[in-house]
């Protein structure tokens, strides 16, 4: 019998072998990192036009606090940087969003710094943390420096001459009937120009300009930012408060749309968006309501957030072929 | 049109670069390579001997058991050996090797006239046909269900989803009378009352052409272009709204698939007694020079075809064997087209994909959102990877078409379905 000799390849050329599939989708974590950069641009823009250096230093320190927590700590586990996927840069800007302008470099510093470090490099970095990195910064730097952190909003509209602290807390004492005021004034401020709060709440509408930028680019899904804003707006109204001014004061429409929508911390499914909206609207209504704090977005979000992994066993989807439950 | 079904992508198509190439006869090569498995179940026996002459028809290797193939010599000439052969997946394959020579000689079945039902299927048998659609199913299986599951429809799939791929739209426009011939052959076979030829809205023409000519009992159906259209599951859920149960297969809703080639195949052997020797396959992609669908013999190795062809560019990357989202990659050249060979897909290096090793998940929740059996792929990959056996059969692993979906749409380039399939086989062993 002829030995058979193996065909000799003709093809003289090194072919890649990997596993199917073989070509993917354009988008990368990057891209959608530094996409929602960019739909907090008008945010960050108008910010920078409103409080000048105040607004670039609190966004320089922040975001190199944060990155600079995303890079010491991979150096000293030995680990690859991820500084270029844009997420400890993301966090950097949203956390400085959260303070008001002219709040002493070095908080944000630290905030951005904690942020990072303790928010996401402690639980193992991009994809592992439980919370809203962001939102544990800002909870770090009140509870550490609160006479920093909160403004004195209501001296400063000047449109009545009663004393107060933040639009929330405004509210309060107008429902208490401590004060008299007309709330309705206040809508027109929230919306277009607000330079009081947080820098993240300096316009409603630039807050919508971005969240209109994130559907567009298929970055979030809106299901989280509308039930979560209506289950407020619905639950204050039959409380017999104002919905428009509980809507569009404070820092829920940024939260909304920009805190309760972080893919790592908020369930996955549409279900369970759903589920993280309303739970923290619920959660929102009753802390501006009952209780004694500034910071009912931040804690309803973070709440919400230790509840994500539960919502998503409960919300699984339904395998195809599986009998309808 | 109809509703597509739930999840799925839509990859980039570039049925462009070939859909408009007619078919062309390629020129037999002087040898063929026959894997005795090119098939789903056991592998055929030979019957010949190295220095038989043979015939081009000839049953060469018998199939073994009812979940088998027949295979049949495309050539006339001598077995030289029967050996391991390099195969596509990279392992060595017992294969027959032939050497080809001139001759007119040809092997054929008796032709069949009004057969009845169960001669069809005999034929399909003896004429060693499987699904030329990739999956290489022996066809005589699927068309003998088990009798408490009457097949009332008979569905053709005409969807070709996988991107280049554009064999069975040239066979649509090209061979419609005889997808209209097979397809009245097999509703014959199985006793249905319904034959749907089902078509994604990318080649309406092709659609238009075989309504044009179809009798009144084949419908044509159009649907949204989608990935992964073609799965059978899919293609029965976005045709008729029936859900194949989990674990269940097209007859327990009583329902057929056939691939548009299969059907031809089909055709062939009953009519003109023609055995599965040869098939028609795309040769596309940017970095291939001449992207063609030709009809080569069985057994043609790939290297032949793409030398015939004017070879690849410089800047060629990867070669697979089958489309870009579920094909073989391939590391040498020197491999076989069989049965189950849709296509040789050439691609340079902006086009491959670079899956990452890091396997960072960012939740964006995009896997769960296409993955088409309604799966959690983010979760099924990481539990892959740490080898969670019954975390993940919880989460029906198997369940899991492996259609690359996930793999497709995840921005942190986790190739999710290779994790998954880790995780089947983790989960299989652990349980056995």
């Amino acid at each position: 019998m002829a030995e058979l000799k193996e065909e000799v390849q003709t093809e003289k050329r090194k072919l890649l072998v990997t596993a199917p599939p073989h070509i993917s989708h354009p988008d990368t974590t990057q891209k959608i990192m530094f996409t929602v950069v960019l739909s907090l641009l008008p945010i960050v823009v108008y910010d920078i036009y409103l409080f000048k250096i105040y607004a670039i230093i609190t966004l320089f320190f922040s975001v190199f606090g944060a990155v600079f927590a995303e890079a010491l700590i991979q150096q000293i586990r030995r680990m690859p940087s991820t500084i270029s996927d844009g997420s400890a840069f993301l966090t950097g800007v949203l956390f400085a969003l959260t303070l008001p302008p002219k709040v002493p470099w070095w908080i944000s510093f630290i905030g951005g710094f904690v942020a990072i470090a303790i928010g996401k490099q402690a639980f193992g970095g991009l994809g592992y943390n439980v919370f809203n990195p962001a939102l544990v910064g800002r909870i770090f730097v009140l509870l550490s420096w609160p006479k920093h952190l909160t403004s004195d909003w209501y001296d400063k509209v000047k449109l009545d001459a009663v004393t107060g602290a933040t639009p929330m807390f405004v509210a309060k004492q107008f429902y208490l009937g401590s004060i008299k005021i007309d709330l309705s004034k206040f809508y027109e401020v929230h919306f277009f120009k607000n330079p009081y709060g947080s820098m993240g709440e300096a316009s409603a509408l630039l807050i919508l300009v971005g969240f209109f930028i994130l559907l567009l680019k298929r970055i979030i899904d809106y299901s989280t930012p509308l039930t979560y804003v209506a289950t407020v707006g619905v639950l204050t109204a039959l409380a017999g408060r104002d919905p428009i001014f509980y809507v569009l004061g404070g820092g829920l429409l940024f939260g909304a749309v920009f805190m309760a929508t972080d893919y790592v911390t908020t369930p996955i499914t549409r279900k369970g968006k759903v589920l993280f909206g309303f739970g923290a609207g619920v959660m929102t209504f009753l802390l501006r309501i009952y209780a004694n704090t500034p910071e009912a977005v931040a804690y309803s979000i973070l709440f919400m957030n230790a509840l994500t992994p539960l919502i998503d066993i409960y919300t699984k989807p339904r395998v195809f072929g599986a009998k309808k439950r | 049109m109809r509703k597509a079904f739930k999840g799925g992508i839509h990859p980039p198509e570039y049925k462009e670069i070939s859909k408009d190439c007619q078919i062309t006869v390629l020129e037999a090569p002087e040898r063929v390579v026959l894997p005795l498995s090119q098939h789903v179940g056991n592998p055929a026996k030979p019957i010949v001997n190295p220095k038989d002459k043979v015939v081009k028809g000839q049953l060469v290797a018998e199939a073994q058991g009812f979940v088998s193939a027949n295979i049949h010599s495309p050539v006339s000439g001598t077995v030289i050996a029967i050996t391991k052969h390099p195969s596509a997946s990279g392992i060595r394959v017992e294969s027959l090797i032939i050497e080809r020579e001139e001759s007119d000689e040809e092997f054929r079945y008796e032709p069949l006239e009004n057969p009845e039902p169960r001669s069809i299927v005999e034929r399909v048998f003896q004429a060693g046909i499987v699904g030329l659609g990739g999956a290489a199913f022996p066809t005589h299986v699927k068309l003998s269900p088990p009798e408490e599951y009457p097949v009332d429809t008979v569905i053709i799939n005409g969807a070709e989803c996988e991107p280049y791929l554009t064999v069975d739209y040239r066979l649509m426009i090209e061979n419609t009378d005889e997808i209209i011939a097979g397809a009245l052959l097999v509703k014959e076979a199985v006793g249905a009352r319904r034959v749907i030829i089902a078509i994604e809205s990318n080649k309406e023409d092709a659609a238009k052409k075989i309504a044009s000519i179809s009798p009144s009992e084949i419908e044509v159906v159009l649907l949204p272009t989608k990935y992964p259209q073609g799965s059978e599951k899919h293609l029965i859920k976005a045709v008729l709204g029936r859900e194949v149960p989990q674990q269940g297969l097209p007859f327990h809703v009583g329902v057929l698939v056939q691939n548009i080639q299969t059907v031809i195949a089909v055709k062939r052997a009953v009519q003109e007694g023609i055995p599965l020797y040869e098939r028609v396959i795309t040769v596309s992609g940017q970095a291939v020079n001449n992207p063609s669908n030709i009809k080569v013999p069985v057994g043609t190795l790939v290297s032949y075809i793409i030398d015939i062809l004017g070879g690849l560019k410089e800047d060629a990357k990867k070669v697979i064997l089958g489309g870009p989202m579920t094909g073989i990659a391939l590391g040498r050249l020197d491999v076989p087209v069989t049965k189950g060979t849709s296509g040789i897909v050439a691609l340079s290096s902006d086009i491959v994909s670079r899956y990452d090793e890091s396997d960072t998940c960012i939740r964006c929740g995009r896997c769960v959102e296409v993955c088409p059996m309604f799966l959690q792929p983010y979760l099924l990959g990481t539990l892959g990877r740490l080898g969670r056996a019954d975390a993940l059969i919880e989460n029906n692993v198997y369940d899991c078409i492996e259609c690359g979906s996930c793999s497709f749409i995840c921005p942190s380039k986790r190739n999710l379905v290779q994790l998954i399939r880790v995780g089947k086989s983790i989960a299989r062993e652990v349980k056995k």
